[in-house]
């Protein structure tokens, strides 16, 4: 909400600057978004008149003025803009005058004709954004005096940002009554005097929704003039509030709004047929509002209906069949108090935010109005004249708010807010808010008043003690609390430690976004149903990723597509699965690389990344935990059928996918060389051996290298799994250190050099045991793999 | 010294003499020390001498054969020296080029700043919980004291999946979820991604919050603002001014925005705190009655206090980054920047 600086000093005027009064608000939880002038900054415009004008000799759109400007003499001035007359009173900016643009005035010669000054319009002021022509001043505006003074210009607009809880503040005099309070001192009401009635017919008012209407009241003000002008003073304010001027009768409700809080409405009496009704809508009705949306209404849907129709959105937005114009000639004005609860959701539902509907879904004083509507009578019989009826008024007590007394211990704020105050500290803030306090042994009783509608229990009377008091002002202690020693888990490796390593490796951390185009993650996993947003920010982020590979892909094509030809990205994240019906989110971990193994460098002859060196990555990722894994081939629809492996753990469950970017994918997301994933499930990947030591043998260890010929469809997991599934107890370790196919190795079938490392725990192996050895293992060899010793 | 003992001394000398390198000097020595070496051949013929004779031509054997010792000694030491100082300067490089291998990477600044905050707390014991992402409307709103119609709602950007499944607008969350399952005394930070229904310069549909939150008897306000304090002075690593302002949060009161200085201009006024001098951080305030209640935590015996952070936010204003999108769109040249 913004509203003028000088409107609020009308009412409470601290001796305080412009800054020190926005730094208290919000210091005070009103927090101040922007503190904007009034006006541009110009000068030398001054109210002027004019006296008599002629048509311009050598051109058909301009006319020369003589205005009287509280000089001697009345100044020749030459004007272009169509409502200029005689006896209209105008901004005239004089010689040397500077407009908003640094503008500056000149003695000037329009075709021949001298002009000293230029009348001026509402845009040419500062003042709006366009403008049809001069901007006319009331008949009884003072000729001669600034502009600035006459208009009040010299003001700011300060913008409020409130939060929900403080609606009290949504109207000047909220505002004025928490500067009383901060400042100490007395601030007066708008005076409100009752109109005279001044004849007795009414509409009859039935409420049905009592729930969602507690109170409503209406009156008929009959033979207004919609066509008067809204005082300069009220459109300024108006517009000093973000509010265009729309006609007095409207003028008139917008203007109570921002002055007490309460939203008005008001309808063409003529236009209305029978009694007025507030109750649900029905299914088949629908309403047509003034912004000349029509709206489909339901039985959630709160309205204003007459005999024959719904007229309005109750609390949100009036109709267009029942709006006041410029012929309305009789008036039904509505101030209702509508539950929040009836309010709440409702607008927002139908896509609309009003000023009215925001007052009523955070709270408005439900006491406020009888008052409110005896303001508005006055301001529109002063403005458009007219006499008023007598005030209808539905009330279900029952309904209305209950506004209990709240209990406040005296222990409980210094337990809350770590101080204890006086008691007549406390009294006197309270007191200062407008409430009424009960003391007790142990503390008070505090009725709040009707406009503090958000304070409900103890909580809200400490929260406003700290207020006022100042949170600066309340100590802050250093941390003493209650500390207990925390476990070290050793069996689960922090994640960190992997981000690391991979970090150490060369992978760069990346975070992508947990929703995805719908187009990649039907490509890279076709096969899984997507978790889909209901209100997607837009369709490139519509479903939840089932894999992280996803947003690595995109990564990496936005660096592909920066000239960057080595990538290597690691992300750490949530993937959302739908398995039987049920929402998984699952902690994974995936990885990313193409382009070259190592960065461009002289050492080395540059070769691009195999299967191989992410394999190695994905190894050393295990070796931090100490953990045995299988890497089967395997068949995964994003990854190249021959270059895929299903990691698994030694108890049997899956904990993720190694392998190449099926060269289709490849070509059909746009890359230009290959590109290898891994991806694992993360709590798998965490857990870690505690380490069992074992003893150390004094002995020689031996080395006895074998090569074995086996079947091309053998793995060489197979073989040393086999080896080690042996019971041979001196066997420490097989390694691998060649596959060689080729001249003297049938086709179909391939070589495989390991080397043994064989040591006892109690005794120097003789060359026979280990002979020994190597045979029973040959022979296992042979038997399971029908592997064969190459000759 | 016989004819032909000086004869092979002179010889062997002149041919130590013409020896260049150390295999040769090697011949030479097998070819006089050797087992049938011209030195070792004398000595052998000393048996044929009667023992007097033996006795003195032993010693002129030696003598010769010590002389020529001592001119292979200074002869090696010679040539070992310069093998040495051509294999120094054979192997002479250019230690300027750079070395070889894997480069190393680094973590996203998010990581890196998630990391410092969570250390920062797990000093003084607060343990780190993490959530769901998917979250159910009780959760993250209901149990928050932000009923169906409250206008706080809002305020929050929504992501639904249906009426009931949101992607959690908040790590706040975490709160209720710990508070379920847990008994105080509590001290936790819950680290996470969180998600808002906004996207434009200064927003990013998906980043990251921190929430933290504590609870035990007689835990006040004041405690609140100690912790907010040695924090931001922990993380800018800087004495800043810290100021709280009253705020609302329908799942705590009193509420408190925190802003600080501003670490640009040290709250002089520039464009990043919009000339305020003032930053705002985090939002914070003691756990509200009506949370207790939904956990079931007797708010009469227990208090406690909550906080949440933007970690996007703390990391910009650290490294000095003016581009919120920056930080999902993974531009290599972005991230290295980091490392």
């Amino acid at each position: 909400m913004q509203i003028s600086e000088a409107w609020l000093r009308s009412y409470v005027n601290p001796e305080i600057s412009t800054e020190i009064l926005v730094e208290q608000l919000t210091m005070a939880g009103l927090e101040i978004d922007s503190v904007n002038p009034a006006a541009a900054k110009f000068s030398g415009v001054v109210v002027g008149q004019v006296i008599s004008m002629h048509q311009h000799p050598d051109a058909d759109r301009l006319r020369v003025c003589m205005v009287a400007v509280g000089e001697a003499e009345p100044l020749q001035i030459v004007c272009g803009a169509s409502n200029v007359r005689v006896g209209l009173k105008i901004p005239a900016a004089l010689c040397g005058a500077v407009l908003p643009g640094e503008f500056k005035i000149k003695k000037s010669k329009l075709r021949g004709e001298e002009s000293f000054g230029m009348l001026c319009s509402e845009k040419e002021l500062g003042l709006a954004t366009d403008a049809n022509g001069l901007m006319e001043l009331a008949d009884d505006a003072p000729v001669g005096v600034d502009i600035r003074d006459y208009l009040a210009l010299n003001d700011a607009i300060i913008e409020v940002d409130l939060t929900p809880n403080r609606a009290d503040c949504l109207c000047v005099e909220g505002l004025a009554r928490e500067v009383a309070v901060l400042n100490k001192m007395d601030w007066l009401p708008t005076q409100v005097i009752n109109a005279p009635i001044s004849h007795q017919d009414v509409l009859t008012v039935s409420v049905e929704a009592t729930d969602a209407c507690p109170r409503y009241l209406g009156r008929l003000i009959k033979e207004v003039n919609a066509k008067a002008i809204t005082p300069l003073w009220m459109q300024e304010r108006l517009r000093r509030s973000g509010l265009r001027s729309l006609g007095p009768l409207v003028d008139v409700t917008n203007y109570v709004m921002l002055e007490l809080g309460q939203p008005l409405h008001v309808f063409d009496a003529e236009k209305l047929a029978g009694g007025i009704t507030v109750r649900w809508a029905n299914a088949d009705e629908s309403v047509a509002l003034l912004n000349n949306q029509v709206i489909k209404l339901d039985n959630e849907a709160l309205i204003i209906a007459d005999d024959k129709q719904a007229l309005a959105l109750a609390g949100i937005m009036g109709g267009a069949d029942s709006a006041v114009n410029d012929e309305t000639r009789s008036v039904f004005l509505e101030c209702a108090y509508f539950a929040p609860h009836a309010i709440a959701g409702k607008a927002r539902r139908f896509g609309l935010h009003t000023d009215s509907s925001h007052r009523f879904e955070r709270g408005v004083d439900a006491t406020l109005q009888t008052r409110a509507i005896e303001r508005a009578t006055q301001l529109l019989i002063d403005i458009a004249g007219g006499g008023a009826g007598p005030i209808t008024e539905v009330t279900t007590t029952a309904a209305l708010p209950q506004r209990e007394a709240v209990l406040l211990r005296r222990l409980r704020i210094e337990k809350t807010l770590g101080i204890a105050l006086a008691d007549e500290q406390v009294i006197d803030i309270f007191q200062r808010l407008g409430m009424t306090v009960q003391t007790q042994t142990d503390g008070w009783q505090i009725s709040p008043p009707g406009f503090r509608f958000d304070i409900a229990i103890e909580a809200d009377l400490i929260e406003e003690i700290a207020r006022i008091y100042g949170y600066n002002n309340l100590p802050s202690s250093s941390l003493l609390m209650r500390s207990e020693l925390s476990t070290a888990t050793e069996a689960v490796l922090d994640i960190d430690r992997v981000k690391d390593l991979l970090v150490d490796r060369g992978y760069q951390e990346a975070i992508t976004y947990s929703f995805v185009d719908e187009e990649i993650q039907k490509t890279v996993a076709p096969e899984t149903d997507v978790i889909r947003l209901k209100n997607p920010i837009s369709s490139e982020l519509a479903v939840m990723r089932t894999t992280l590979w996803c947003g690595l892909l995109k990564a990496a094509l936005y660096n592909t597509n920066r000239q960057q030809n080595r990538v290597r990205l690691f992300e750490s994240g949530l993937c959302f699965n739908k398995i039987d019906g049920e929402t998984q989110q699952q902690k994974m971990l995936a990885g990313l690389v193409l382009g070259d193994a190592y960065s461009e460098q002289w050492g080395e002859t540059s070769r691009k990344v195999d299967f191989f060196d992410i394999k190695a990555d994905i190894q050393a990722l295990f070796s931090l935990t100490g953990c045995e894994v299988q890497y089967l081939s395997a068949q995964q629809s994003a990854l190249h059928p021959g270059q895929t492996a299903e990691i698994i753990a030694s108890d049997g469950k899956k904990i993720g996918w190694l392998g190449m970017l099926h060269p289709n994918l490849e070509k059909q997301l746009g890359f230009d060389t290959p590109v290898f994933l891994f991806e694992l499930d993360q709590n798998l990947v965490l857990n870690k051996l505690i380490p069992v030591f074992k003893a150390l043998s004094k002995y020689p260890s031996v080395r006895r290298d074998l090569a074995l010929i086996v079947k091309e469809d053998v793995t060489a997991s197979e073989v040393i799994n086999c080896i080690k599934s042996s019971a041979e107890t001196a066997l420490q370790e097989v390694i691998i250190f060649d596959i060689y196919r080729g001249k003297g190795v049938e086709e179909g079938s391939k070589s495989i050099a390991l080397s043994l490392i064989m040591q006892d725990d109690t005794q120097t192996l003789t060359d026979s045991e280990i002979e020994a050895i190597v045979g029973r293992l040959l022979t296992l060899l042979n038997n399971e793999k029908n592997a064969k010793l190459r000759d | 010294m016989s004819a032909i003992l000086e004869e092979i001394l002179a010889q062997a000398l002149q041919e130590l003499a013409a020896v260049h390198d150390l295999n040769e000097l090697d011949k030479v020595r097998v070819q006089y020390l050797g087992k049938k070496g011209l030195f070792t051949l004398q000595m052998k013929e000393l048996g044929s001498l009667d023992p007097d004779q033996r006795r003195s031509a032993g010693q002129i054997i030696n003598q010769a054969k010590d002389q020529f010792q001592q001119q292979l000694e200074a002869c090696k030491a010679q040539l070992e020296d310069i093998a040495l100082s051509q294999r120094l300067a054979s192997e002479r490089i250019d230690v300027s080029l750079p070395g070889r291998g894997q480069s190393v990477a680094g973590l996203h600044p998010v990581t890196t700043t998630l990391r410092r905050i969570s250390k920062i707390f797990a000093s003084v014991g607060f343990k780190v919980v993490e959530g769901p992402e998917i979250e159910d409307d009780y959760h993250n709103f209901e149990a928050l004291n932000i009923p169906e119609s409250h206008p706080a709602r809002a305020m929050h950007d929504t992501f639904y999946f249906d009426a009931h499944t949101v992607l959690r607008t908040h790590t706040s969350p975490v709160q209720i979820r710990t508070m379920e399952s847990e008994k105080p005394p509590l001290k936790v930070i819950a680290p996470g991604r969180v998600y808002r229904c906004d996207s434009d310069i200064t927003h990013t549909p998906m980043f990251h919050q921190v929430e933290g939150f504590l609870v035990d008897t007689d835990v006040s306000f004041a405690d609140l603002k100690g912790v907010v304090y040695e924090f931001l002075r922990a993380f800018f690593e800087k004495d800043i001014q810290v100021r709280f302002r009253p705020s609302y949060f329908p799942f705590t009161e009193p509420s408190a925005e925190v802003d600080i200085e501003c670490v640009m201009c040290d709250g002089k006024g520039c464009r990043v705190c919009s000339q305020t001098g003032w930053l705002e951080v985090m939002g914070c305030g003691m756990i509200h009655p009506e949370v207790f209640k939904a956990v079931n935590i007797d708010s009469e015996h227990y208090s406690g206090f909550a906080f949440g952070m933007g970690v996007e936010r703390l990391a910009m204003l650290r490294y000095g980054i003016n581009d919120l999108r920056l930080f999902f769109e993974n531009d290599l040249k972005f991230l290295e920047q980091f490392n």
